[in-house]
């Protein structure tokens, strides 16, 4: 299998930034992070089946080589997996933060500084 | 009455008799209330009286067997066997558990809420107790040893309320459990070692070896957490918190015995390995003088007996340990001399404190008078427990002696720790009727009130009977020479009132005297000061290891578990950057066959998507950001092209299009900072996502040139066509070779679809699904309606989008149904499909608002998804219907006039199903982020009690 120097770079840097922004606080930018890097796998698999030509029978090849079906199927999949997860974590997203109205992620807090926090809003 | 094994072939049908009555005991003592506990006493009786009938059987060395298939390839099954040793707990276990259930009926006040459960545990813990004395295969033992230690739990914890018997009943359940696990071990060890797990074939040839030597002390461990011996011993008294007859038959009689039963059983064949003496002896003797000085300073008569019960089954421990045929008769005649008379002594103190309210003896004074058949009673069974004749205590007492004695050196240690022992005993059992019937000098005579002889008949019964026996020990005598001799050759007339002038009986006088001297001695030293006071809880150690093991856990759990998002997503991705990144560069290969560019289109392409990448990261406006993010997905959509993945390409601008709705759909409900982050990026960030980049860019390197078998795709073509009646490889692999793995997904996208309805529709204020309004709140109307949609109720119309939807919707669902069939053989199939119809509907929701979609697709998503999801079980059901394996398709082919030959492979109907699902996903996303946020966005503002106007208030209340 051929692949080249080019693609790889584009995987890497889709891959890169996704990862960039995931470790963001911000939940929007983790779901965009989670995009690119998951465009950035989907490449990567793409580019490990390698050949040019569609896997439909009766295809002309013109003499290119033929693409790897399989790859392309566990792409597909991950492509509409993508979209469920996608929009349920943007459903996540809106629910975050019709309850904190802060569209940052805070720390989770530990149990007992939970309580002193409702303590607190108690005393308010 | 057939067949060499008579009627015990009926054990396992009385074992199941068991679990089913504790299953309808609730039942029945709702219907007659504590009576019910008294109708429950007929099944544990028929046990006795079904036992006894083949008492005959078990003599000299007998036994009756019966075996049941269960698990073979565990080599488990249900090997029941009853010989000399199993009749002797039978008898203890089914009589004893009659006369608690009889007694039980009494001592709960009527209408107690927990009857119920108390009676299924009961019931059910009898069961489980016979199944383990019966049981004649290791991992049975095992499983039914567990299944009496849970019902002791719950018979314990009997008053849930309480904080401190929850606490008990787990501490208990945690020490046989942690023991149980540990004999778990043993038992696999031995059956293993031995090759079967049989326990009468491994006692009639005992294997040997450090093996075996391991396994028998592993199981020594589990029976010494059973039966409460040192450094166990703190549970038990722990565990009265139970009710006093749950406390009498499980901590008294049975459960506490189960570890005294392991070692009769194991002794014969196993008490010549080098361990057994030691260890058991050891722990027995410490645990016999442990148990009697501690019992000595208890004020609590029950955990008075407690105590005295931990001192008697270290007694037990001691003889068993000891091991010789006469001490394991001793021991044995000790257990049933223990059930004669600590379980009477359980009723008598059950009797005191249902009678005047307290088990405190420093508070009760003059019970001998007001309680004389009570006093009575419980002065037997303290003389029998003292071994005073004529009571059994004392015969089985001498036998006890004399088989120690009978032991070698060992033997003449434990003869000495035996004396000292009882005659701490006796001072005990001396204490125990002066704590509860003396009349104290100082404390006001107690008034008790009348008590039922449904609890003292059971008393008396056990104690007349310990009268009979130790009248006519000799009744035991074959029964417990039965079992003794399977171990060797006895002594006869072990059991007898009358040995004559020997030194069993020069010791037990011994202990009488010393014992009495005790008694007063401590009396004296009391009057002088005070009475005697408990020490602290037991059990210290092992609620500090409690204590340790979670806050280990906590410390642990919030040192790695830091609730941070970027920190855990953070380690992850190191992990994913740090191990196969080295594996990589250890693994030393390099990439190969790698040109510089694939097609010269790509370059541009490429380059368009990392410039849409690098963007992306520093936008601050979310809409901006997000249409960024599907103009990177459309190009990557591109490059599928020229990589030759047209499914790909055209599934990838259809899910591109509709993340991009629903994003916009929920950035619209958001602030447009919605990407400002008050955390500034840092430089560790950075280094992680350049890190974790560079590995995929030299992966997406290296990995093609490592593929150097033939791709098993390249025989697809032919089977695709000829089997799969399919020329798109693609998307046969999808719905044929593949199939489950897609049935699979589409159940995730159902569940997805689910999440998102359920974090959406939080909080259902209507039922009504939105298809036309009834009432219209939104205050702007158009001032038209509209002619080209079904409804007209949007407020900012676009006339253009109106017609362009009015015109193209029918025409795009019917294109979907043709992608749908012609993607067997063209770019298509159910996934593209299904998104096309999902993206005609978000036109129309667009164009038209909420109502718009409800009219456009008048069904409820889920039953969509639900029907789809039913049509691709049914043709992977058909697959197996129509004799080949799940999921197969089968061709179908007709000529039809006018249409000429066609084709129909049922894998399409797999499609179909798939593209139901598909629409279904998608319509539940337009409904709930855009329809019910619409409908939310006005609720809320005339709804004080949205979350947003919530806080609102209360920010007015503290102005306030």
């Amino acid at each position: 299998m051929t692949t080249d120097l080019v693609l790889a770079i584009t995987i890497g840097g889709l891959f890169a930034c996704g990862v960039y922004l995931m470790l963001s606080r911000n939940l929007i930018r983790v779901i965009l992070g989670f995009l690119l890097a998951g465009h950035g796998v989907n490449l990567m698999l793409l580019s490990v089946g390698g050949g040019f030509v569609p896997p439909i029978v009766g295809e002309p090849a013109n003499g290119q080589e033929v693409a790897d079906p399989i790859p392309q199927a566990l792409i597909l999949t991950s492509i509409v997996i993508t979209l469920a997860v996608a929009t349920f974590l943007f459903a996540m997203a809106y629910r975050n933060y019709i309850l904190t109205r802060d569209p940052e992620l805070d720390d989770e807090l530990e149990p007992d500084e939970v309580a002193d926090a409702e303590l607190g809003a108690g005393e308010e | 009455m057939s067949g060499p094994d008579g009627i015990f072939v009926l054990a396992p049908a009385l074992l199941a008799a068991y679990f089913l009555v504790a299953l309808i005991s609730p039942a029945i003592c709702k219907a007659l209330n504590r009576n019910g506990l008294i109708a429950l006493a007929l099944l544990p009786g028929a046990t006795t009286v079904w036992a006894l009938a083949q008492l005959p059987a078990v003599l000299d060395g007998g036994s009756r067997s019966t075996t049941m298939q269960w698990v073979p390839s565990l080599s488990l099954s249900i090997d029941l066997r009853l010989d000399a040793l199993a009749m002797i707990m039978t008898l203890v276990i089914a009589g004893v558990g009659t006369l608690v259930l009889l007694y039980s009926g009494r001592y709960f006040p009527d209408g107690d809420e927990g009857l119920g459960r108390y009676s299924g545990a009961l019931i059910a813990f009898a069961g489980a107790m016979l199944g383990l004395v019966w049981a004649d295969n290791l991992i049975l033992l095992v499983i039914f040893w567990e299944l009496t230690g849970i019902l002791s739990y719950l018979l314990i914890a009997h008053r849930t309320g309480k904080r401190s018997s929850r606490m008990a009943a787990s501490q208990a359940l945690m020490v046989t459990t942690a023991g149980g696990l540990v004999m778990l071990v043993g038992v696999v060890m031995l059956g293993v070692t031995a090759g079967t797990f049989t326990i009468s074939e491994i006692i009639a040839n005992p294997p040997s070896g450090p093996m075996i030597t391991t396994a028998i002390v592993l199981m020594i461990v589990g029976g010494i957490s059973k039966s409460a011996i040192i450094p166990f011993q703190f549970w038990l008294p722990g565990a009265m918190a139970a009710p006093t007859p749950a406390s009498a038959f499980l901590h008294a009689a049975t459960m506490v015995k189960a570890g005294i039963y392991l070692f009769a059983r194991l002794a014969p064949a196993f008490a010549v390995l080098p361990a057994w003496q030691p260890l058991l002896m050891t722990l027995g003797g410490a645990t016999m003088l442990y148990g009697g000085v501690i019992a000595l300073r208890q004020r609590d008569l029950k955990l008075l007996l407690a105590y005295g019960t931990v001192s008697q089954l270290g007694l037990m421990t001691l003889l068993l340990g000891c091991g010789n045929p006469d001490a394991l008769l001793g021991g044995m005649a000790m257990l049933i001399a223990h059930a004669t008379f600590k379980a009477p002594l359980f009723f008598a103190v059950g009797v005191i404190d249902t009678s005047t309210g307290t088990r405190d003896f420093t508070k009760l004074s003059g019970l001998g008078k007001s309680l004389p058949v009570v006093a009575v009673m419980a002065t037997l069974a303290a003389i029998s427990m003292a071994g005073i004749p004529p009571m059994i205590g004392f015969a089985a007492k001498e036998a006890g002696y004399a088989g120690l004695l009978d032991g070698g050196t060992a033997g003449v240690i434990g003869t000495a720790v035996m004396a000292l022992g009882s005659a701490l005993t006796v001072a005990y059992s001396a204490r125990f009727l002066w704590g509860a019937f003396a009349t104290k000098p100082g404390v006001a005579t107690t008034k008790p009130t009348a008590s039922s002889a449904w609890m003292t008949g059971p008393t008396m019964f056990l104690v007349v009977l310990g009268l009979v026996l130790g009248i006519v020990p000799s009744l035991l005598e074959p029964l417990l020479q039965s079992y003794a001799q399977t171990a060797g050759p006895t002594h006869e007339g072990a059991m007898a009132l009358w040995h004559g002038l020997e030194l069993p009986l020069a010791l037990s006088a011994a202990g009488w005297a010393v014992g009495a001297g005790i008694f007063y001695a401590q009396l004296a030293r009391e009057r002088r000061t005070e009475i005697a006071r408990p020490g602290g809880e037991p059990g210290a150690v092992y609620r500090a290891t409690a204590r340790g093991v979670d806050e280990i856990a906590d410390s642990v759990t919030s040192a790695t578990q830091r609730g941070s998002l970027p920190v855990s997503l953070g380690a992850i991705l190191l992990v994913l950057v740090a191990f196969p990144g080295l594996m990589l560069i250890r693994a030393n290969t390099s990439p190969k066959d790698v040109t510089l560019l694939g097609e010269p289109a790509q370059l541009v392409l490429s380059l368009v998507i990392l410039g849409i990448a690098a963007a992306t990261v520093r936008v601050k406006r979310g809409l901006t950001a997000v249409l960024m993010v599907g103009g990177a997905g459309y190009a990557i959509a591109v490059l599928f092209i020229l990589r030759g993945a047209p499914d790909l390409a055209l599934t990838q601008i259809l899910v591109e299009t509709v993340t991009l709705i629903a994003a916009l759909l929920v950035l619209t409900r958001l602030p447009d900072d919605a990407l400002y982050s008050t955390h500034k990026g840092n430089g560790f960030r950075a280094a992680i996502a350049v890190a974790a980049g560079a590995l995929m860019t030299a992966l997406a390197l290296i990995i093609p040139g490592t593929r150097t078998a033939t791709p098993v795709s390249a025989d697809l073509a032919g089977p695709a066509v000829e089997f799969a009646g399919g020329r798109n490889i693609v998307n046969v692999i999808l719905v044929d070779v593949r199939a489950w793995d897609t049935y699979g997904e589409v159940t995730v996208l159902i569940a997805a679809a689910t999440g998102v309805a359920s974090l959406i529709f939080l909080v259902r204020r209507t039922g009504r699904a939105p298809s036309k309004p009834t009432v219209v709140t939104n205050p702007v109307r158009p001032r038209q309606p509209s002619p080209w949609l079904a409804t007209n109720w949007v407020p900012r119309r676009s006339l253009l989008l109106e017609v362009v939807t009015r015109m193209i919707f029918h025409i795009i669902v019917v294109f979907s149904v043709y992608v749908l069939f012609v993607g067997h053989d063209e770019p298509g199939g159910g996934f593209a499909a299904g998104l096309i119809v999902g993206l005609a509907l978000a036109l129309r929701y667009i164009a038209g608002g909420a109502y718009e979609l409800g009219e456009a697709a008048p069904v409820d998503p889920g039953i969509l998804m639900g029907v789809g999801l039913f049509i691709s079980s049914a043709t992977a059901v058909y697959g197996v219907v129509a004799g080949g394996a799940a999921l197969q398709s089968t061709i179908l082919k007709a000529t039809v006039p006018l249409l000429g030959d066609l084709k129909f492979v049922t894998s399409t109907i797999f499609d179909i199903g798939v593209y139901l699902i598909v629409i279904g996903l998608v319509l539940d996303v337009l409904r709930s982020m855009g329809a019910e946020l619409d409908r939310q966005g006005v609720v809320d503002r005339f709804d004080l009690d949205a979350p947003g106007n919530r806080a609102a208030r209360r920010d007015r209340q503290v102005s306030r």
